[in-house]
């Protein structure tokens, strides 16, 4: 089977765009990634399009051609986005088609998401009597992780920390004013042990990347990072998730943990073989639990790794170097092709900035509702 | 009077105490909490589960959630703070609840809890629900 490179990336900066479409935040970065691999959307012979909230991907083709192009809308939750790149990965793989478009895109309401209990097959009381928010599963999640391992609430406004210091340097970046520990930790409370700031908020923007066989790369006299490992996986029994009367005594493990074995295995490397990481941050804690799920470190190291700045720009694995979710804010379907949008910047040498020295490895995992994680690892 | 429970077949009280009800599956034993309604409940016997266990996770709701889903008689200005939070019934299941207490800095994973029906001044009316608070 043939090798998938990376030949192109595009971004719409990431943040409030009143005057703009979530359809024109993904338009624009399709012709961003176009413009940086040198082609023409003729060139394109398929696509995958996410978006959760903004309208029908395939709503970009009378924008960008009406070429008669398969073009397939993906949505799966807050891994639309890495299921459209998971998609042309496998496309290109299954050598049926040798160049490729993926994009993501979304516009949410302000505020945090509304949801329905019929929507998720749960009875109306569990919504009627306040059990029904996405940052209590935050708050509940990280409180044991905290109780369990040892992790210290200053731990996490050191996440949130280096997150705005990280988007100060990022130009897609939403939040790029640098926001000091202490306001961080007596920012308002939102869910325990969870500020304001230690949140990531819902946000517009776009990402694009162009897919190619290794022959087709070739072909063209281009080059891009290759996909040396990609997975999606979803919740089993004993997994911890969002909008959840009830879990089983006998826990599990979570999607992440399994999307990222698979991906190891995938790209026959190892977590201390990676140079640079872009993790899920809905929130801090979920940071700090991911370093961990994703094989980074065993649970409760965290405390001293981020106490050390092992994962700020210069440290032994910088996390999140674009800002994040918490700097980038969170359009689900444009989020996961974020990650790699920033690890190919990483691995081209392009991140002005916020370069990592050297990075041949990059890592990348987005994770959401209703529990399913994408990893996806890109050799330089 | 008394109160309406907020659902039929949430939570029952047998000899003064109460249990919340939940379900087994036929076909693996798994257990959930609360018992599946419609066709999916043929798929589950019902279990009258514990009343004790011991707190699993917690977190405190520290502003009105949106309505809808929530329907609190509650506003924004008489809106008071509530813990929720996982409760573990052993050998059975972990079980979402609020958490009946006005100390919040002292609770902690692996604290005893009690389930008790409690009153929710839910909009149009009162109704009873369930909730779980730490034993003294």
């Amino acid at each position: 089977m043939t090798d998938v490179h990376i030949i192109g990336a595009g971004i719409h900066a990431f943040g409030r765009h009143d005057d703009k479409t979530g359809l024109d935040q993904g338009v624009f970065a399709v012709r961003e990634a176009l413009k940086d691999a040198g082609l023409d959307w003729t060139d394109i012979q398929f696509g995958f399009g996410g978006s959760d909230a903004a309208g029908n991907a395939d709503a970009v083709l009378p924008r960008l051609g009406l070429t008669g192009i398969q073009f397939i809308n993906v949505k799966n939750g807050c891994a639309a986005g890495g299921s459209a790149l998971l998609s042309g990965y496998w496309a290109i793989k299954s050598g049926e088609f040798d160049l490729g478009v993926v994009v993501g895109f979304d516009k949410h309401p302000r505020g945090a998401f509304s949801p329905t209990p019929a929507d998720w097959g749960l009875p109306e009381w569990y919504g009627e009597t306040g059990l029904m928010l996405t940052t209590q599963f935050f708050g509940n999640k990280i409180n044991r992780y905290m109780g369990l391992h040892g992790i210290s609430a200053t731990t996490l406004g050191r996440v949130a920390e280096k997150a705005f210091e990280n988007g100060v340097r990022t130009p897609h970046a939403w939040r790029r004013e640098a926001i000091g520990l202490n306001a961080i930790m007596n920012s308002r409370m939102i869910s325990d042990p969870l500020t304001q700031y230690m949140f990531c908020s819902p946000a517009e923007g776009g990402a694009a990347l162009i897919l190619a066989s290794d022959r087709k790369m070739r072909e063209l006299g281009l080059s891009g990072p290759k996909v040396r490992g990609a997975a999606v996986r979803t919740r089993v029994n004993g997994s911890f998730e969002v909008f959840s009367p009830s879990l089983d005594v006998e826990r599990g493990p979570s999607p992440t943990q399994m999307a990222s074995k698979a991906a190891y295995e995938m790209a026959g490397v190892g977590p201390s073989d990676i140079d640079v990481a872009q993790l899920q941050d809905t929130e801090s804690g979920a940071e700090i639990m991911h370093m961990a799920e994703n094989g980074f470190c065993a649970d409760g190291e965290q405390e001293r790794l981020l106490a050390e700045g092992a994962t700020r720009l210069g440290g032994k694995l910088p996390v999140n170097t674009d800002g994040g979710c918490l700097a980038c804010g969170e359009p689900i379907g444009a989020s996961g092709l974020r990650q790699v949008y920033e690890n190919v910047q990483q691995l081209r040498g392009r991140a002005d900035g916020r370069q990592v020295a050297d990075a041949k490895l990059g890592y990348s995992q987005v994770y959401g509702a209703p529990g399913l994680s994408g990893v996806v690892i890109l050799e330089a | 009077m008394a109160l309406a429970p907020i659902a039929d077949g949430l939570f029952e009280v047998v000899e003064g105490v109460p249990h919340l009800i939940g379900g087994r599956r036929k076909s693996d034993g798994r257990m959930v909490f609360p018992m599946p309604a419609g066709p999916e409940g043929q798929n589950y016997e019902t279990v009258r589960l514990s009343p004790d266990g011991r707190l699993w996770s917690f977190t405190v709701q520290r502003f009105r959630p949106k309505s809808p889903p929530y329907a609190g008689a509650d506003d924004e200005k008489s809106f008071r703070p509530y813990a929720l939070g996982y409760v573990e019934l052993p050998g059975e299941v972990i079980v979402e609840s609020r958490i009946e207490t006005d100390d919040f800095t002292a609770l902690k994973v692996g604290a005893p809890m009690r389930l008790k029906l409690v009153p929710f001044q839910k909009v149009g009316g009162d109704v009873l629900a369930y909730a779980f608070e730490p034993v003294a």
